[in-house]
């Protein structure tokens, strides 16, 4: 029988005080909001919200169509200059496309590359990784030194090779750039694996009797995630300008589609005439990979200070 | 060291097989090659002899040996005939057969495109204009880099330091080929100062040169500035200056002779991408140099062409990687043990 003591049941008290005491911080005070309106960072989500949106309500955000060609409004300029018409804001392509909607259509072909291609290199090449980290000795290293053979090659050049040889698409594009973006995946996730798999926790784990499978899984992998989530932002900024050169040079996504590589690649012939062609799917490809990348920085400064250096 | 260098050596090697078996899959994954060489509704019989004279009628294995060794062990008296191939234009013409070197003598055979020429050399040709173009825009980008991030570690927070922070990162996240565009509308359409395109005098240069270099030159500025601001603050650097050193002799003997390291190593890393962005800015630009041959060889499928373009900068690349390799083990002997 225990008897009461007066006095001697701090714990819940003092739970109850501390709890009063560090009352839960409003929204806009907590540390993700307040790190990400510094600098330029509500831009950057703002700006990215809007191309998604944009890629994703196409058809209802614009009423016409990005391929029927118009011959008699031909090469106008924007809607607020004098030969301008008022329905084509941004003015027309040498065919009488309205370069606004190629635009929002063509968020839709950089987005789905930047995503797709991450998807299966992120995958690929963390599965890789682990193993490689995991299974240390032959394999490992015989894996990595693959990873290196595959980054000691310029990057754009064996992305035109294996186009000239599988033919251009969206499809090809997407597979080629995600197959092709493993190594750097590999490596990280490799490094990751094998400082985790030495810390105490792990080591407790395995004392406890956990298995392999759940060692990794539940407290390997975790840890991992956050460097992959880091260099899957830089990847797919840096996809959507290689889909956009590739397409630009004629070896990417089909002519006939809208993206912003093919707008630019028309806009190249006309260039003397028609600057409006070339200035705005330029600026919105720029804006776009400068808001992922910085949006990048800030995750990485959020998610762990530590990793400053990837 | 004896056994860095030749693990080295190996993985070089490796690299350069990987790289000819990627090629040979290329080659030979996208159909038959002796479609493309003869004109359409040739005589089957034709076809046979000509599948049988350059050994496409083997199984693959003795193909994939001929890929790389040539017809030295193999060939028997087929040099000399002649044969008719399809001219990209229109029309046909006459074709030498001759035996193939294979990729040890950097022979991938004939052009598709160029007909009756060797692919080797015209990839030959075209590389002094490549390393002038990437020459040109490694001077370009190191030269200013040095400067604005030496002028903006020196006030670090001012307002010239903000103005090259920005400009650094624009240089750095604008896409290569866009900015060529800008700059041939500002420059060649709109003030008319300097040529779009073409090739021959230094005017024909600038453009291409800052193109290509808009990449290292953003990453570069960063770089120097951040190594800068590290030196300044060093111990080395107070005690020159509390001696009396004059402060100009400080920032080009004590600052910026050590800060130039990290941009030595990035030199390195720009290899890699101003090959990559010189497929680009050739293209663009027109100049004649070997990323614009690529691309248009990728669109003739000049299929040898392309080939011997891959393995040759494969080569260059995999040799100039090995000989920083080397000089950082040579430098810093830890390296080694990395």
């Amino acid at each position: 029988m225990s008897v009461p003591i007066p006095g001697a049941d701090p714990p819940l008290e003092l739970l109850h005080r501390t709890a009063a005491a560090t009352p839960r911080l409003p929204w806009y005070r907590q540390r993700l909001w307040r790190t990400l309106r510094r600098g330029s960072g509500l831009f950057n989500v703002g700006f990215l919200l809007l191309v998604t949106l944009a890629a994703v309500t196409a058809p209802r955000i614009t009423d016409r169509d990005p391929i029927l060609s118009d011959p008699v409004n031909r090469l106008r300029p924007p809607g607020w200059q004098a030969a301008g018409v008022p329905t084509s804001p941004l003015g027309t392509d040498q065919l009488g496309r309205d370069v606004y909607t190629r635009l929002v259509y063509g968020a839709r072909i950089s987005l789905v590359v930047g995503l797709g291609t991450v998807l299966i290199s992120a995958v690929l090449g963390s599965a890789v990784g682990l193993v490689a980290g995991y299974v240390e000795g032959r394999l490992g290293t015989g894996l990595m030194r693959l990873a290196d053979i595959q980054l000691a090659f310029p990057f754009l050049l064996l992305a035109v090779a294996v186009v000239a040889a599988v033919g251009a698409g969206l499809l090809n594009v997407i597979l080629i750039l995600g197959i092709a973006g493993w190594a750097t995946f590999a490596r990280v996730v490799r490094s990751q694996v094998l400082s985790i798999k030495q810390r105490e926790y792990v080591e407790a784990v395995r004392a406890i009797g956990a298995g392999q499978p759940t060692i990794v899984l539940r407290h390997v992998v975790p840890n991992v995630l956050t460097p992959v989530i880091v260099l899957a932002t830089a990847t797919v900024a840096n996809n959507i300008v290689v889909e956009a050169s590739l397409t630009f040079l004629g070896l990417g996504v089909q002519p006939t589609i809208p993206s912003w590589g093919s707008m630019l690649a028309d806009a190249r012939d006309y260039l003397a005439v028609a600057w409006w062609m070339g200035i705005f799917p330029g600026l919105a490809l720029m804006l776009t990979v400068l808001t992922i990348n910085l949006l990048g920085d800030w995750l990485r400064d959020y998610l762990d200070p530590t990793l400053r250096n990837i | 060291m004896t056994r860095y260098i030749l693990s080295r050596l190996a993985q070089s090697v490796f690299v350069i097989v990987g790289v000819l078996l990627v090629v040979f899959f290329i080659i030979n994954v996208t159909g038959d090659p002796v479609a493309m060489l003869m004109p359409p509704g040739a005589p089957q019989d034709a076809i046979a002899a000509i599948r049988q004279r350059y050994g496409l009628d083997k199984p693959w294995p003795v193909q994939l040996f001929r890929f790389f060794v040539g017809d030295a062990f193999t060939a028997s008296g087929q040099s000399g005939q002649t044969i008719e191939v399809l001219n990209v234009g229109a029309g046909t013409v006459q074709a030498k057969l001759r035996p193939l070197g294979g990729a040890i003598r950097g022979d991938f055979g004939d052009s598709l495109r160029f007909l009756g020429q060797p692919a080797m050399p015209i990839v030959l040709e075209r590389f002094p204009l490549t390393i002038q173009l990437m020459l040109a825009a490694a001077a370009y980008s190191t030269v200013l880099s040095l400067f604005l991030g030496t002028m903006s570690a020196m006030r670090p927070y001012s307002w010239i330091d903000q103005v090259v922070r920005t400009f650094a990162i624009l240089n750095q996240s604008i896409p290569n080929f866009w900015l060529g565009l800008v700059l041939i509308l500002v420059f060649a359409v709109y003030l008319g100062i300097l040529p779009a395109m073409g090739y021959g005098s230094w005017e024909n240069v600038v453009l291409p040169a800052v193109t290509l270099g808009a990449q290292s030159l953003g990453r570069n500025t960063r770089l120097v500035r951040s190594s800068v601001l590290e030196c300044l603050s060093q111990d080395y650097v107070r005690t020159a200056r509390a001696k009396g050193v004059p402060e100009r002799v400080v920032m080009v003997k004590h600052v910026l002779k050590n800060a130039m390291m990290p941009v030595v190593t990035a030199w390195a890393l720009d290899i890699a991408n101003l090959f990559g962005g010189a497929v680009i800015t050739e293209s663009i630009f027109g100049w004649p140099g070997m990323g614009r041959l690529i691309v248009e060889s990728v669109t003739f499928r000049d299929f040898p062409t392309v080939a011997s373009a891959v393995f040759f900068v494969t080569l260059v690349f995999v040799v100039l990687n090995l000989l920083v390799d080397l000089s950082y083990a040579w430098l810093d002997p830890r390296v080694k043990l990395a």
